[in-house]
């Protein structure tokens, strides 16, 4: 375990710096996709280090962060039907959905858990046998391979009373939908190391050939990033973007192979809803049919139909979200940030996960 | 009828686990506080069983309660018993205070197995007797499944200032020194790694232990310590924000003085946890003059609950009511309060 702090070494990081500083002579602009990283980012402050030429934006990459209002008052309307067991990440409780919380919800009575992880909620639903516990999963690839393990487990022990709200979302199709988009012209990005370490590199390498955009996968260490901004700010200055790991022990291109089997035997790609950036095709995870009894969609379309009166989806006025997720705009643009806007009483979900961007700005940047 | 119901009653017909009836205060209350309460916690005063322990004390006296919930009640390195009387010490201990006595309450789940609870009750006396403190009053109730999660307990606990100690909070006065007594975070990963669904195998235990004896060691080598306390839920960061609130000064310490065991450094960056955030329950952060501080942090390294110590920083005139932390990698960053709850990151 002795890598952290080798990791962390001062003296190094100013060596980095300097090379890039060396390196860099023309105004480059990256993004960090994940939410860690903007974390890592902010709180060993590497804006600092690295030269004026290199302009850093956040991206998408927090799974709290991203899911859509919509999908948030599904979960709640959800948890107010009878008989049912909600369990979800605890980030997800505070993020405001159009007219309540998951906490609001659970304040009025209805069973909301929170869990560390979905073999928690599968234990709930064994030792609950007479209710339906709905486990809300969010996530990239990251979670998405225990979610399905908790499902194929389901299976085979026939605990039917576990049903998954399958909100998964995927990497690679969002930084598809963003470069598309054109809104904010990137050079390079800063590729997450988890999600990384389960898909490898290969998914990545239409960035660079369709968009010319330098993709360099990271790890969470303060030195990992210097790295991966030398080498992304290298591409750049050469002109030869390309897909490289910067995080040689813990990622392998072809991925985790177990992992991703896990997921093929249980998702299919689908479309999904993204705040901010909206219905991206094949970039969500759904519950193929052959698993359909585990999936919460399926299983309570009925009720849900039902329980949910026509009230329209609403955002949070003014708040910046989703500008923030796609990178075009900083925590800081928005008027809300600190002012009314705060980790204690959070207008967006940004502010409420400790991977969102306003978070770490709110904790970082006083 | 299923098996866990007949198991369940079986298990109680052989006395096992905790019934309604042990909270009546009738004859199986008697049963219960007399064969799993008393012999762990014997002593003149709680066995006379009255309705109040009648004692004598004289001075300046701190008083303190907690209640304790933990989930796991076991975990490496402790339980909620000890827990329990280690929390209350340290907050007396914290004032500066001798501890002396303490009020032991639980609040037991019906169907509560009395081996755990037995267990429970040795790892209390071991705790008491190790920080010198007796329980002289106590309290059992029992609930009904589903209305208590296993075992709460409370304890207050009553201690003796000695004369010339002056500790609190807003006593931090501009060149101070902030002396740390270990490693930070043991307790939080300890108690994390135990969680369903996150177990790893990290060999790390819990830090919990009582502090009065350290303590008192310290305010013997010098009594000029300003202000000290245990950073408990909030951890270290919490702790220096709560000084330099109160005392309205600035804090500065340095990353790499601040003592963190390698694993869980690694669980911290695993779960994505700042470790200055994560729960302690056997250290303690004082506040002492530049002067002094020398000769405190010698004489806590001689206890074994301080051979980690080290002084991590310092209180200064600038930035008032902030704590600055110089990172590793050079820059400075602030230290805010943990706000909400210290959770795993998702991805
Ligand atoms: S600061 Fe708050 S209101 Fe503004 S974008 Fe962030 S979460 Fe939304």
């Amino acid at each position: 375990m002795k890598f952290i702090d080798e990791y962390q070494d001062s003296k190094l990081a100013k060596g980095l710096a300097g090379r890039i500083a060396g390196r860099s002579t023309k105004p480059v602009r990256l993004m960090e996709f994940c939410g860690g990283h903007t974390h890592a980012i902010l709180r060993y402050g590497i804006r600092q280090l690295v030269p004026k030429t290199v302009e850093m934006r956040s991206g998408p990459g927090c799974p709290v962060c991203v899911t859509a209002t919509a999908d948030l008052d599904k979960s709640i309307a959800l948890a107010h039907l009878p008989e049912v067991i909600i369990t979800t990440f605890g980030d997800m409780m505070r993020v405001p959905g159009s007219y309540s919380s998951l906490q609001q919800a659970k304040a009025e009575g209805a069973d909301i858990r929170i869990v560390y992880s979905t073999t928690d909620a599968v234990e709930i639903a064994k030792a609950n046998p007479e209710k339906s516990v709905i486990f809300i999963g969010i996530g990239f690839e990251t979670t998405a391979p225990t979610i399905a393990a908790s499902i194929i487990k389901a299976q085979q022990e026939k605990i039917e009373n576990f049903q998954v709200l399958s909100l998964n979302k995927l990497t690679p199709p969002v930084m598809k939908a963003l470069l598309g988009l054109g809104e904010v012209k990137l050079d390079g990005i800063i590729c997450p190391g988890h999600v990384s370490v389960i898909i490898g590199s290969y998914p990545y390498k239409f960035i660079p050939q369709n968009y010319g955009v330098a993709c360099v996968i990271s790890g969470f260490e303060p030195l990992d990033i210097l790295l991966c901004i030398d080498k992304l700010v290298e591409q750049f200055e050469n002109g030869q973007p390309r897909v490289e790991i910067a995080y040689l022990r813990g990622v392998k291109p072809e991925g985790n192979r177990k992992a991703l089997q896990l997921m093929e035997e249980v998702f299919e790609t689908g479309e999904a809803n993204w705040r901010g950036i909206g219905i991206v095709p094949q970039s969500g995870l759904k519950i193929k049919r052959k698993y359909e009894c585990f999936d919460a969609e399926k299983a309570f379309s009925g009720l849900l139909r039902f329980a949910r009166n026509d009230k329209p989806v609403r955002e949070p006025k003014e708040c910046r979200c989703g500008d923030v997720i796609r990178g075009a705009a900083t925590p800081l643009e928005c008027k809300l940030f600190r002012r009314v806007c705060t980790p204690e009483s959070p207008v967006g979900p940004c502010m409420v996960s400790s991977e969102g961007a306003c978070a770490a700005y709110y904790q970082f940047c006083g | 009828m299923n098996n866990s119901y007949l198991s369940f009653h079986d298990r109680a017909r052989k006395n096992e686990v905790i019934l309604l009836a042990h909270g009546s205060g009738g004859k199986l209350s008697h049963d219960l506080v007399e064969k799993k309460f008393l012999p762990f916690l014997a002593n003149p005063v709680l066995n006379k069983l009255d309705d109040s322990a009648i004692f004598e004390a004289s001075g300046h006296l701190a008083f303190t309660t907690d209640s304790y919930v933990v989930n796991p009640i076991f975990f490496p390195g402790g339980d909620i018993g000890k827990l329990a009387v280690c929390g209350t010490v340290n907050d007396l201990a914290m004032s500066g205070a001798t501890p002396l006595y303490l009020s032991l309450s639980a609040i037991i789940e019906e169907g509560f197995p009395l081996g755990e609870l037995e267990q429970i009750m040795q790892s209390i006396k071991a705790t008491t007797e190790e920080a010198e403190v007796k329980i002289i009053t106590g309290d059992t109730k029992v609930v009904n499944r589903g209305q208590a999660d296993k075992i709460f307990i409370n304890t207050s606990g009553i201690g003796i200032i000695p004369p010339g100690i002056d500790i609190a909070g807003a006593n931090a006065k501009t060149g101070d020194k902030v002396i740390l007594s270990g490693t930070i975070g043991d307790h939080g990963i300890a108690i994390m790694s135990q969680r369903e669904g996150l177990k790893f195998s990290i060999p790390i235990g819990s830090d919990c232990c009582p502090l009065s004896k350290l303590v008192s060691e310290m305010l013997d080598a010098s009594p000029i310590i300003h202000c000290l306390r245990d950073p408990t839920r909030g951890g270290l960061a919490t702790t220096l924000n709560e000084f330099a609130r109160q005392s309205n000064v600035g804090i500065v310490i340095e990353e790499d003085k601040v003592p963190i065991k390698e694993g869980v450094r690694a669980a911290c960056e695993l779960l994505g946890f700042d470790p200055i955030y994560v729960a302690n329950e056997g250290k303690l952060v004082a506040i002492v003059d530049p002067c002094e501080a020398e000769k405190v942090l010698v004489r806590m390294r001689q206890n074994k609950y301080g051979k980690d110590a080290a002084i991590i920083g310092e209180v200064v005139n600038d930035h008032p009511r902030r704590v600055i932390m110089k990172t590793k990698l050079g820059p400075s960053r602030i230290v805010d309060m943990l706000s909400g709850e210290l959770l795993p990151r998702i991805c």
